[in-house]
């Protein structure tokens, strides 16, 4: 039961290197299933036409009917939820001993953040208005990406 | 067991998660207007376009000669039918007499005073003021949907067109006018539309036709449809 004893499933070599602490993956975890929650509302408003979400708020049915709002048909909130799930995986995968997901977790992570900065930008510049999910979900994707800078794994 | 302990909680969430996205978006597709009440004496709106059997009742913007024909499936209280009709509006000043724009109800059950503002726009429609009272209908969404005794947002609209507001109140809660109403969002879901705003030019439905440049290349390919010999 022991998971320090346990053998690293599919990584072998990495039994001498202590494990991350186990509480920075189940909140990373948690953080990425409130940004899954929020993608998988969004598709699912998209796909459904409801921008009930958006209020009254005109700005935010700008930026979900926008042009960027889509990517080649599929709702660009489609692929954030997939990007979510991802992360959720790889956290708690590495939360119970796979450390070698760790590298994917990071890289993912990386993604989404250089994708949420390219829709803040869009936002800002390109559309001039907020969707609050959008901010919501781009504060997320901050956040994962600062747990891990802020929590490295240990050599 | 432990061993396949997270391959059991991902599974579990995806499950939920798609499971849950499922059942909401089934229950946001679900228009306001059921089709057990579809069986009303009052007669089912003819709206397809491509049959040339006028209705008299559509509600139609632009002259009927227009070669292209953009029939929107639109609810009041849709914060992008609001941006679809401003965007509608300039086409139609853009295109002239080349467009003529045709307005379906379809009202959505996840909006709250969808139904109370179609049947308002119907009734002043039965005095002759559809389209303005449309086009108030969505120039003050922001305001009206997020009251909750809307009637009199209404009222004072129909006031403000010049509307007998006696005869507007009557007709707004009318059963006819409600029929209507469903009549309309029943033809819209036989014709396979499920959110809005769903647009069709020339019968052809146009995807993310909430978009200026989407439109505006429908509307473009269905002139040049229209001038081949």
């Amino acid at each position: 039961m022991n998971a320090k004893n346990r053998k690293e499933p599919g990584n072998g070599s990495a039994l001498s290197r202590p494990r991350p602490s186990r509480f920075l993956y189940w909140a990373l975890a948690i953080v990425a299933l409130l940004g899954l929650a929020d993608a998988t509302f969004l598709t699912v408003a998209h796909l459904a036409g409801d921008d009930a979400v958006c209020g009254s708020g005109i700005g935010c049915s700008t930026v979900l009917g926008s042009a960027y709002a889509t990517i080649r048909g599929i709702p660009t909130a489609a692929f954030g939820a997939v990007a979510y799930f991802s992360v959720f995986s790889l956290a708690v995968l590495v939360g119970f001993g796979y450390a070698g997901m760790r590298r994917f977790l990071v890289i993912v992570v990386m993604l989404m953040f250089t994708a949420s900065l390219y829709f803040l930008y869009l936002q800002a510049f390109v559309l001039h208005a907020f969707c609050p999910f959008c901010l919501f979900s781009a504060a997320l994707t901050f956040l994962l990406a600062g747990l891990l800078l802020a929590f490295p794994a240990p050599r | 067991m432990r061993r396949y302990l997270p391959f059991v909680i991902i599974a579990l969430v995806a499950l939920i998660t798609v499971g849950v996205a499922t059942a909401v978006y089934r229950s946001k597709m679900r228009p306001a207007p059921t089709a057990s009440t579809s069986s009303s004496p009052v007669p089912t709106v003819a709206n397809e376009v491509a049959n040339e059997k006028e209705d008299e009742s559509l509600h139609a913007r632009g002259p009927r000669t227009a070669p292209v024909s953009m029939e929107v499936y639109g609810d009041f209280q849709c914060p992008s039918c609001a941006v679809a009709t401003a965007m509608i509006d300039d086409l139609q000043k853009e295109y002239g007499d080349k467009m003529r724009v045709i307005f379906h109800e379809f009202p959505l059950a996840m909006h709250k005073h969808a139904v109370a503002a179609a049947m308002a726009a119907e009734a002043a429609g039965l005095q002759g003021h559809f389209w303005e009272m449309h086009d108030m209908l969505y120039k003050y969404q922001s305001v009206w949907s997020r009251g909750s005794a809307v009637d009199a947002f209404f009222a004072a609209y129909a006031e403000s067109i010049g509307l007998d507001a006696g005869q507007f109140a009557i007709d707004s809660k009318s059963p006819e006018v409600q029929a209507r109403v469903i009549s309309e969002g029943d033809a819209g879901v036989a014709r396979g539309v499920k959110n809005t705003p769903t647009i069709f030019i020339n019968g052809r439905e146009v995807h993310n036709g909430f978009q200026r440049e989407t439109l505006k290349e429908a509307l473009d390919a269905a002139l040049a449809e229209k001038k081949k010999p």
